[in-house]
């Protein structure tokens, strides 16, 4: 990984441009976007992770109330800290693209709404999910009877084997009737 | 370079040693790697046993290595070149040894070959899904985070393992290099892997079939990486191993001539491959003004943008309307039609010669702009014109209807698309997870959006609970009505209003048109255009306080107000046509008087000049001089254009008023006010999406009303989109704030799009009514001299194609082969129809099939979870006596296994009376009868706990036997 654009090697570019949903010029940009993102003196390591916090300083991601669950999903960081490498954040431009199926779209969302990890969307995950879209203000926040109600509608809908959670399958099976889901779905840099 | 001097040598020398061996030589040799393959494998799982992380940067080190190894080989090329040559040598020899096994085994290896390509492809399949069968794992025994590191592990060793498979099976020199340790041995064994590759003439076409297989396979699985949701890294290295594979066995497909065709096929695949791929990139980055939509799509979310890429869209159609009729109508007549000056309609008449060059009247497109391309009487009827015979009356024409259809094509085409993306998006099945799940909008960058749209979630949240709630809320449902009735009476007032408003001032206008234009104000000769702009603006605000009555839900009243405005704007564009219509029959009235008088006229003079000098050459009186008809045609397209231009005014300055003016004086006057007049009363102004989309449609339907009577209207809407692009772009990032109610924009896309194409038909049935009932002026204009517009295409198909040709169409045209081809499409409607319907049923009854299934696998998991408890017990219970026979035999029984069993009996006690089919309680007592000799299988053996412990293996056994019968019910 070299520390400009330039640098990015040309076998690299076209081979990022064979694995991701990114146009080459989408490419350079977010290898451009990335290396501002770096110290100088990471600048020179190959290979380097960027700490989550300065990537949540991007404007894109910046007033997102999903961005520290998009850095940990996308993250291969070993410490679970949310950190990314610039093919992480290759991984992540590729899933928010315009161009992305609706089926890895809505993968990555599951994930991203997972809260805890488990492979399942709980009461816990869509309470936490809820608190996010309402926003960290009191007068936004839903009343807990308010809460029980929303996330038993939830379930009614979407939890087809009524087994109290809603599972990848089921996820994608809500998310791809859903008219605007790939439409909103984009984060572009 | 070396290694390949060696393995060609080496393929030569197998060669000449016949084809029959050659076979043989590989499958032996087939085998061979198979068995080392095998015990690579084994060092290599001991290896993975280190540590998973280790294999991690194994495959990352593998480049590195793999130039590492590359420059070994290549020092010992030379020795390997020898000891390759005499292990071939060695190789016949054994084969000398064992010609009865050949053929055996060589079966035996094709086999081999499939089953592993079938595992791999399986592997590959599972890799896949492993993420899935580890979230399902995961959620049948919720388990700490424990469980999940390790299955998250599980996962990766899935994986390496399928990478491994992979990687033995093709031999890969990225995988044999990604060792660090190897030996001198394993690099022989490398060597030798190398030799098998390039040695492709030496496959049967059995293996070559499933060699392409296999490469096609790895072209597919190249192709569909990009929508695998893997890391990166693990990505990275599957696409250049596969990469790998396929350029190195791709050559080796096709023998001889083929195989030079196949390469060069393979070759110009590739090359096409990156060039659609630049194409692509080349696309993207024509696309006009993406860096800004995407700037204010961040700024202010997808609504907004929607607008925008809305108006790009618009654009887009503008765009080639403008080529056509640039390019076929106005271009030709300019370059090749006769020139100005030359004929009566090309010349501005004496009388208005001396102003024809003032601001004033150009900016009325009268004067030198109404005698020129721009409008429909300059043009001439002249059949063909230029060296190139174009015909224009034809081309003219052909454009004229051309338009409409590329613009039905487009509209119809689009909103096809945006029902396709959407699917069945209109059930309401999932209401409140569509909620959850899809209504933030990522691209949102701006806090203040952000906000806004945290606010507005909740809302709907709330909403969609008080909905929930109570379905019906029927307080003073009379009073409601009544305000409801009332609003729709004021509005429809206010349309009738504002159409007389319309009706009166157009009528007016004709009035002072008449008297002659230069004896009113301004004001009187824009009154049309202003009155119409003006009411465009201040009716919707209007509409806007009267909806405020209804108390309807916020989407609802967005609809109706949307609604409301487009009866507006319809209305109003309405009355000016009829007015429009009455102003060309007064036209037409005048038009016959001075036809009747020019043919006075002409008479008049030809007697003065026939009584002048009757030898003399015809008299030539100036183009300008020729008294002339009215033209209804450029009347209709001054008419247009004038009215384009006023509503592109006026939309400007509302622009520049209402949101920059505003702008600047809340911020400036901010700071020496009583009030926050930033958050107070007049604040900035939000970006009204629906009002400017309806702007807009409506000015389209203007154009495609008018576009057939003033060919360069195109033109100016093109101007004026890309005008406003840019002005909008600006206003909207410098003094708009983003929306409080932020609606979704795909939601209501097809609404805008039907509303367009509502627009488009209204606005072509006006043109073509003109066309089609009107008969055209005498004197100006391409279609001048014939009775109808139309008639140009019969002129055409009588003069130019041939006489058969005209003859199949007219017998085409008769009554009675359009009248069954009508039929006949309505019956495929009608059949569509049907179709599509017995889909959507077939559609619903699946949907009911699906959660009926789902409800029955539920309680088919249910009863099968409780049968296998059952036999648990059973067992427990078959093993129990032996326990108590131990129990028995031993003085100190083993209390606390005893308790554990009777608690673990009263847990089963009480899931037999949750469950549904309770178990038949003789099956206790009958059980041990017929499992009897299962204790004596540990007969009275060791003591105590030791003697106890045996229930437990039977018990898992008896489960384990059981299980799968069950499952089978």
């Amino acid at each position: 990984m070299g520390t400009t654009a330039s640098q990015l090697g040309k076998d690299m570019l076209s081979e990022y441009q064979e694995l991701t949903f990114l146009t080459k010029q989408e490419i350079l940009l977010a290898h451009k976007r990335f290396t501002e993102l770096l110290t100088k003196d990471e600048k020179d390591l190959p290979n380097n992770r960027v700490p989550m916090e300065r990537i949540l300083t991007l404007p894109e991601l910046k007033s997102n109330p999903f961005r520290k669950r998009i850095c940990n999903v996308f993250s291969t960081s070993e410490y679970k800290d949310g950190g990314l490498t610039f093919e992480d954040f290759l991984d992540l431009l590729s899933a928010f693209s315009d161009s992305a199926t609706l089926e890895i779209k809505s993968h990555y969302a599951f994930r991203i709404f997972d809260f805890d990890d488990d492979g399942t969307l709980d009461c816990g995950d869509l309470e936490k999910l809820v608190n996010c879209l309402t926003g960290e203000t009191d007068d936004t926040r839903l009343t807990p009877e308010e809460m029980r109600q929303l996330i038993n509608n939830i379930l009614e809908e979407s939890d087809i084997d009524k087994d109290g959670t809603v599972n990848l399958s089921e996820f994608q099976h809500v998310i791809s009737r859903s008219p605007d889901f790939v439409s909103s779905f984009k984060i572009v840099l | 370079m070396a290694m390949l001097i060696a393995t060609w040598k080496h393929c030569v020398y197998v060669f000449s040693t016949g084809l029959e061996d050659e076979v043989d030589t590989f499958q032996e040799e087939h085998e061979r790697e198979r068995h080392r393959g095998k015990r690579r494998d084994g060092e290599r799982a001991k290896k993975k046993k280190r540590g998973n992380g280790e294999g991690r940067k194994r495959a990352s080190r593998a480049g590195r290595e793999e130039e590492k190894l590359q420059a070994r080989r290549e020092k010992k090329g030379r020795r390997k070149k020898s000891s390759s040559d005499q292990e071939a040598e060695g190789r016949e020899g054994d084969e000398a040894d064992q010609p009865t096994t050949k053929s055996s085994k060589a079966a035996k290896t094709r086999k081999n070959v499939k089953n592993e390509k079938t595992r791999k492809v399986e592997k590959e399949e599972k890799e896949d899904e492993a993420d899935d069968e580890e979230r399902n794992r995961k959620r049948k025994k919720k388990h700490g985070s424990n469980k999940k590191e390790e299955n998250v592990e599980d996962g990766n060793t899935v994986k390496e393992k399928a990478g491994e498979v992979k990687k033995k099976k093709h031999k890969k020199v990225v995988e044999t290099s990604s060792e660090k340790e190897t030996s001198e041995e394993e690099d022989n064994e490398e060597e030798d892997s190398e030799e098998k590759e390039v040695r492709p003439e030496t496959l049967t076409p059995e293996e070559l079939e499933m060699l392409k297989e296999a490469v096609d396979e790895r072209k597919k699985l190249i192709q569909g990486l990009r929508g695998k949701p893997w890391a990166m890294k693990k990505k990275l290295v599957t696409l250049r191993e596969s990469q790998e594979f396929v350029d190195k066995y791709e050559g080796a497909l096709g023998k001889g001539k083929g195989r030079k065709l196949y390469a060069y096929k393979v070759m110009m695949t590739k090359k096409w491959m990156k060039f659609k791929r630049d194409f692509e990139n080349f696309k993207t980055a024509c696309i006009p003004w993406e860096m800004k939509i995407k700037e204010i799509e961040s700024h202010f979310g997808s609504s907004v943008a929607s607008y925008f890429i809305f108006l790009r869209w618009m654009y887009g159609i503008n765009m080639i309307l403008f080529c056509l009729t640039f390019g076929l109508v106005m271009v030709p007549e300019a370059l090749m039609g006769r020139p100005y000056g030359t004929i009566p309609r090309k010349t501005v008449p004496r009388a208005e010669a001396p102003s024809a060059m003032d601001f004033a009247v150009l900016w009325d497109f009268g004067g030198y702009a109404q005698y020129s391309v721009l409008f429909y009487g300059y043009y001439n009827n002249q059949r063909a014109i230029g060296w190139l015979k174009f015909r224009m009356p034809l081309s003219y024409f052909l454009v004229g209807v051309g338009t409409v259809a590329y613009s039905y094509m487009v509209v119809i085409r689009t909103m096809a698309r945006n029902a396709n993306e959407s699917g069945v998006g209109d059930d309401n099945s999932f209401n409140f997870s569509w909620k959850m799940f899809t209504s933030w909008d990522y691209l949102i960058g701006n806090p203040e959006t952000a906000d806004n749209k945290f606010a507005s979630i909740t809302t709907i949240f709330k909403e969609a609970i008080l909905e929930e709630q109570e379905s019906r809320k029927d307080d003073n449902i009379h009073l409601t009505r009544f305000l409801r009735v009332l609003a729709n009476f004021l509005v429809l007032c206010c349309l009738a209003g504002s159409g007389y408003l319309i009706y009166f001032v157009v009528r007016r206008s004709q009035k002072f048109a008449l008297d002659g234009l230069e004896n009113h104000t301004w004001w009187e000769r824009n009154e049309v255009n202003m009155v119409m702009s003006l009411l465009g603006m201040f009716c919707p605000m209007l509409f806007d306080v009267i909806s405020a009555l209804e108390n309807y839900h916020p989407r609802v009243a967005l609809q109706w107000q949307l609604g409301r405005i487009f009866a507006l704007f319809l209305g109003n564009l309405y009355t000016f046509i009829i007015a429009l219509m009455d102003e060309i029959n007064l036209k037409r009235e005048e038009e016959n008087i001075v036809k009747f008088n020019i043919t006075t006229w002409e008479a008049s003079h030809y007697n003065i000049s026939a009584s002048e000098n009757s030898t003399s050459p015809p008299v030539t009186i100036q183009p300008a001089d020729v008294p002339r008809g009215p033209c209804w045609e450029t009347m209709v397209g001054q008419e247009f254009v004038r009215l384009i231009i006023s509503d592109t005014m006026t939309t400007y300055i509302t622009l520049l008023i209402g949101d920059f003016l505003r702008a600047v004086l809340v911020r400036f006057l901010n700071y020496c006010w009583c009030w926050d007049l930033e958050a107070g009363f007049p604040s900035y102004s939000e970006f009204d999406v629906s009002g400017n989309v309806l702007g807009l449609i409506f000015n389209q339907g203007m154009i495609w009303m008018g576009a057939f009577y003033a060919p360069c209207l195109p033109a100016l809407n093109l101007l004026r989109l890309h005008v406003s692009m840019y002005l909008q772009c600006w206003a909207v990032m410098c003094c708009n704030v983003p929306q409080e109610r932020v609606f979704k924009a795909s939601g209501s896309n097809n609404f805008y799009m039907a509303m367009l194409l509502v627009i488009l038909f209204l606005s072509t049935l006006p043109a073509i009514y003109t066309i089609v009932t009107i008969p055209p002026s005498f004197d100006c204009g391409p279609f001048s001299g014939k009775k109808r517009m139309f008639d140009v295409i019969q002129e055409t198909l009588e003069s130019d194609f041939p006489a058969w040709f005209s003859k199949v169409f007219s017998s085409a045209s008769n009554p009675g082969l359009v009248l069954p081809f009508i039929l006949l499409m309505v019956l495929a409607i009608y059949y569509l129809q049907s179709t599509s319907k017995s889909y959507k049923e077939a559609n619903v009854d699946l949907k009911k099939k699906l959660q009926t299934q789902n409800e029955e696998n539920k309680k088919k998991n249910k009863l099968a979870a409780l049968k296998a408890q059952m036999d648990l017990e059973e067992a427990r219970k078959a093993a129990s006596p032996s326990a108590e026979h131990q129990k028995n035999n031993n003085a100190s029984p083993d209390q606390e296994a005893d308790e554990e069993e009777d608690r673990g009996r009263s847990q089963r006690m009480y899931h037999s009376k949750n469950g549904r089919s309770p178990p038949p309680h003789r099956h206790y007592g009958q059980l041990p009868a017929t499992r009897a000799p299962v204790p004596r299988n540990y007969p009275h053996g060791n003591q105590g706990s030791a003697g106890y412990l045996p229930s437990f293996p039977r018990e898992n056994e008896a489960r384990m036997h059981r299980v799968p019968s069950l499952q089978r019910h």
